[in-house]
């Protein structure tokens, strides 16, 4: 790995104490981010704030399986993320398909699709394997190592052929007005 | 010479008053929500975290709109007095009117950007945006109009030294609370955060801003706060030192906060009905008293 300047171990470690994230919540494992939001475990005090659009984020939550369909648009959303940006796995069907294994809609591992930065293992991860997750990842970015955007930039190619393997195209069509 | 040095110290000064009363707004409202609350120095980290990513942009009306919002803040932010003359930048400028049309230079700038970005949600939250000015901004004006009607000055700072013997605000109580409803649909809290409501439009005219873009808004959105409130406490508040000034400011800006942190949001329709419901019929009672002599 290369050194990093003076001025990105600066914004490695801003990076590290604002996390705005995006949820992408498909899966069952998204039912764990309430209490992780609110009074009981309470993430705002790590500086980690749910955002509403991905141009804002800098996170984003995959909390669980997916299919062919909304890969596309989580491939979509993750494309329009400002660099630099991170991805979370929730739960083991991000991993390796979890109990929907042998499905034939949904796509067993996330990192063939795009890059992943922390993943939580469980089925569903509760909230303080959440926050651990969370505080692995704060971790990873101060030290620099949370480097997916740079992986997925250098290994386009490879990721694209994955997504069109898997896929067929990658565009998601207008339903409404085609 | 001097007055440059003062406005710059007015920049410098709200920069960092309000971002760190924005993370201490935070805390308070993380306290009524029996939460632990992030640090009072988010904000900074939030704002530099912005400004160290690398964004996208959409187009040359979008990048300049973020300018113009930016620099008609600070332009008005460098005017605003802070209390008393000593701390008045620019004392033949001050005007009231003079701040108000330099305050919307910001505010269309912003419209103006956001919209150049050509998301849907963008336009919406800014037509909500206008819509919520013209709601508050009705009462506060006439409120505003019955001050400088009472005192026969629209300047700023001879406000502030008119208000030697008894703060406005005992002069004429129900301006003061009107003021202070219209100041929170200013700053957005929150039952008046329509225009931004994340929930609904994806938080409105900031949907398509990533990495510098909404870190300079932010700033640029600190230094608009900084006015609204520093207008209030001036108009309202009386002078002093700027010692007496940050503390006015920081009650001021801690009762909005706590106000907004107990509050679901109104509906845009509501809220407009709100304003040019109670509050318009009061300032217009108020502006009656102001003319029959009947002050306190
Ligand atoms: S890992 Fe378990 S909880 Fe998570 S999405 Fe898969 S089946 Fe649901």
């Amino acid at each position: 790995m290369k050194e990093r300047t003076i001025w990105e171990q600066i914004a490695d470690s801003f990076r590290s104490r604002s996390i705005w994230m995006l949820h992408y919540c498909t899966g069952c494992g998204a039912m764990e981010l309430p209490p992780t939001m609110t009074a009981r475990f309470d993430m705002e005090r790590f500086g980690i704030t749910p955002m509403a659009t991905p141009r804002q984020a800098d996170i984003m939550l995959i909390t669980g399986y997916l299919n062919t369909k909304t890969l596309r648009r989580v491939i979509y959303t993750y494309e329009q993320m400002a660099d630099p940006k991170y991805v979370v796995g929730f739960g083991s069907c991000t991993i390796n398909g979890g109990i929907y294994f042998d499905s034939y809609s949904t796509i067993n591992r996330l990192d063939y699709y795009i890059p992943v930065d922390v993943y939580i293992a469980g089925c569903m991860p509760r909230p303080e394997a959440i926050l651990e997750a969370f505080n692995y990842l704060m971790e990873k970015i101060r030290k620099g190592e949370a480097d997916g955007w740079k992986r997925y930039k250098e290994n386009y190619d490879w990721y694209k052929q994955n997504q069109i393997r898997s896929l067929g195209e990658v565009y998601v069509h207008d339903e409404f007005h085609e | 010479m001097v007055a440059a040095y003062k406005a710059l110290f007015n920049l410098v000064l709200g920069f960092f008053l309000v971002l760190s009363l924005e993370g201490v707004g935070r805390k308070i409202t993380a306290r009524v929500q029996r939460r632990i609350g992030p640090p009072w120095y988010q904000n900074f980290i939030d704002v530099f975290k912005a400004l160290s990513k690398h964004p996208f942009s959409n187009g040359w009306v979008f990048d300049f709109g973020v300018l113009m919002a930016l620099g008609g803040a600070m332009a008005t932010a460098m005017i605003v007095p802070m209390g008393s003359t000593t701390w008045t930048p620019f004392p033949n400028s001050d005007n009231f009117f003079v701040i108000m049309y330099l305050f919307a230079v910001g505010a269309l700038g912003m419209a103006m950007g956001m919209v150049g970005s050509g998301n849907p949600w963008a336009s919406i939250g800014v037509s909500r945006a206008l819509t919520q000015m013209l709601g508050y901004e009705l009462p506060y004006l006439i409120v505003i109009s019955s001050t400088i009607f009472y005192y026969k000055t629209a300047s700023i700072h001879k406000l502030v030294e008119l208000q030697k013997n008894g703060w406005n605000l005992l002069v004429m109580p129900l301006g003061g609370i009107i003021a202070f409803i219209s100041l929170m649909g200013m700053l957005g809290k929150k039952p008046f955060d329509i225009s931004t409501a994340p929930a609904e439009i994806a938080s409105g005219p900031m949907t398509e801003l990533s990495g510098k873009y909404l870190g300079l808004l932010h700033i640029m959105h600190v230094f608009a706060m900084f006015v609204e409130v520093s207008l209030f406490v001036d108009v309202f508040l009386g002078g002093g030192n700027l010692g007496w000034y940050l503390v006015k400011f920081i009650v001021v800006w801690v009762l909005a906060v706590l106000i907004s942190s107990v509050l679901p949001r109104f509906r845009i329709e509501q809220m407009l009905k709100f304003y040019w419901g109670v509050p318009l019929g009061l300032a217009f009672l108020n502006a009656l008293f102001v003319l029959l002599g009947w002050t306190l």
